[in-house]
């Protein structure tokens, strides 16, 4: 059994009176490619938020590879290696693509490492661009290489293909998963094709909780996912 | 050419043509030309917080008048002789700027100009306040010991024309420096997408705080010298007309440019003098001149001029 980078204990959040995340435990192994899914409004985003450090959690832990990190600011959760990629396109609209990877290069030959992390997402030609300018699936991919350049222990994916078009999804998959083992990938994705194509284990979470979690084929398989978020058969066909 | 080299050689003959004009000019465009590239070190500290990191500070005035008040008050209340003083007050500069980053940072946005602005209210009041240490609204003259380096007198035109140029270059190649630093990259970083950078592990507040403070030691630098320089420290340069004035400068010459406070600083210097001379409502012709430059430039000479023919200018 791989060991764990991530973990999270009795984690909970409310928003006035909505308990956004509510008491979840969740594990993530070094390596994999986890899936988080759910139906809109389950908590998904606040609960990579909480593991991100966007927003601070009511109660419960976070470790990272073992150390307790639940106090540490986002930006300290970032330089300690997890990664996060926003659901809305964040990026430097006004500033080339060179220096929006710029940016999330620490030490080392600098122009080297942008290019490798553009080389990898395919954006090296365009380099010189202004970000803004880049259609929106490859400012998707800008993203991620800003996400690569950071060299994380986890990356988190927010949504990552929404808005992209089925040929740009096919490549963005294989992107993701030329990204294991090296790096650790949390994928929150609404597209289940994506999810199952992807994903090693998955979580279901609903109204803040943990509702399921297993591999890809116990998850299909199980009937309160099925019933909760799935809306039957069909929709995994 | 690079466009480093580029770059160098625009800067380079900017400064060149500045020491030029100073010694080929009538004295009183002269001595214009010295007042200006002063105030216009102000507005590059300005713009160092507002043009490149995108802080809108209602209370630069305050760190002008710390630079100003620390050096006149060295000089007036313990006779410092003048490196020690102008020393004094471009620390207190950067000192009062990492005071008010300090609280003012703790906000954004409108309520950051408008804490800003009241620390720098209550930094004029303090003067007047205490008016028998400072002089009051009256203020003080710089006394003539404090005015001598190297056996030069800063009363006279050259070597206050040297001692400004000097001032100038070195703040103008510092700026350059440093926004085409690293550092200057997060700068603009935090200017354009504050929650980005915060995850890709930028400790905001730090890193504006930071930008404060080299602000404020601009504007330290240049209160110093004005003072010593033209003799006089006085509240007046404590008001908000002085927090007012090197944001117009910048808005006028192109936010986020290097040479932009230089270039509004002249445009607006000899609007003023011109417009004062034809007629008593001069400030009428500055608001008539930055309604035209709203509506047509927005982004300041400068910036129109990057924008339309000069995409590398920093």
């Amino acid at each position: 059994m791989a060991a764990v980078i991530l973990q999270a204990s009795g984690l909970s959040r409310a928003f006035g009176g909505l308990q956004a995340v509510d008491g979840v435990d969740f594990e993530l192994q070094a390596g994999e490619i986890h899936a988080l899914i759910g139906p809109n409004g389950a908590g998904k985003t606040t609960f990579v938020s909480l593991l991100s450090g966007r927003i601070k959690p009511d109660a419960g832990v976070i470790r990272l590879g073992g150390s307790d990190i639940t106090a540490l600011p986002a930006h300290a959760r970032v330089r300690a290696g997890i990664a996060y990629t926003f659901q809305i396109t964040s990026i430097y609209p006004r500033l080339s693509v060179f220096d929006n990877v710029a940016l999330a290069v620490r030490g080392g030959d600098l122009a080297a490492s942008v290019m490798a992390a553009l080389r990898r997402v395919g954006l090296a030609e365009r380099a010189d661009q202004v970000a803004g300018n880049l259609s929106y699936g490859h400012q998707r991919l800008l993203e991620v290489a800003m996400g690569l350049a950071l060299s994380p222990r986890v990356l988190i994916l927010d949504e990552p293909t929404q808005g992209l078009a089925a040929g740009e999804i096919a490549g963005f998959v294989a992107l993701i998963r030329s990204l294991v083992p090296q790096t650790t990938v949390l994928l929150i994705e609404h597209n289940m094709e994506v999810v199952m194509g992807l994903a090693d284990r998955i979580t279901v979470l609903n109204f803040g909780r943990v509702l399921a979690r297993g591999t890809t084929a116990e998850i299909r398989a199980n009937p309160a996912v099925q019933a909760a978020y799935l809306g039957g058969d069909d929709a995994v066909a | 050419m690079s466009v480093t080299g580029k770059i160098w050689a625009l800067h380079l003959g900017v400064l060149v043509m500045l020491a030029v004009a100073q010694a080929v000019l009538p004295a009183y465009h002269a001595n214009n030309l010295a007042r200006i590239m002063v105030l216009a070190v102000f507005a590059m500290g300005y713009n160092i917080a507002f043009g490149y990191t995108g802080l809108l500070s209602l209370g630069h005035a305050l760190f002008f008048g710390f630079g100003m008040y620390g050096m006149g008050l060295a000089v007036w209340q313990v006779e410092w002789t003048f490196f020690p003083a102008v020393v004094l007050g471009l620390l207190a500069g950067g000192a009062s700027a990492a005071a008010v980053g300090m609280l003012a940072l703790r906000t954004a946005g409108v309520s950051f100009m408008i804490v800003t602005l009241m620390f720098a209210q209550a930094g004029y009041l303090t003067v007047l306040y205490f008016n028998q240490y400072t002089g009051g609204d009256q203020g003080f003259a710089v006394e003539a010991f404090a005015r001598q380096v190297f056996g030069y007198d800063l009363a006279q035109d050259t070597p206050r024309a040297v001692a400004a140029f000097v001032l100038f270059a070195v703040a103008l190649v510092l700026n350059l420096v440093l926004v085409r630093s690293r550092f200057g990259r997060v700068m603009a970083a935090m200017r354009e997408n504050e929650e980005r950078s915060r995850m890709l592990g930028y400790d905001v507040f730090h890193v504006k705080l930071r930008v404060m403070v080299i602000s404020g030691l601009y504007a330290g630098a240049a209160g110093a010298a004005f003072g010593v320089l033209f003799g006089y420290v006085g509240a007046n340069f404590a008001t908000v007309q002085y927090s007012i004035l090197p944001m117009l400068y910048v808005l006028m010459g192109g936010a986020g440019v290097v040479l932009g406070p230089l270039l509004g600083a002249v445009v607006m210097f000899y609007l003023i003098d011109i417009a004062s001379g034809l007629t008593s409502a001069h400030l009428l012709v500055v608001g008539v001149a930055l309604v035209v430059l709203v509506l047509f430039a927005p982004r300041g000479l400068l910036g129109m001029v990057r924008e339309r023919w000069l995409p590398w200018l920093p």
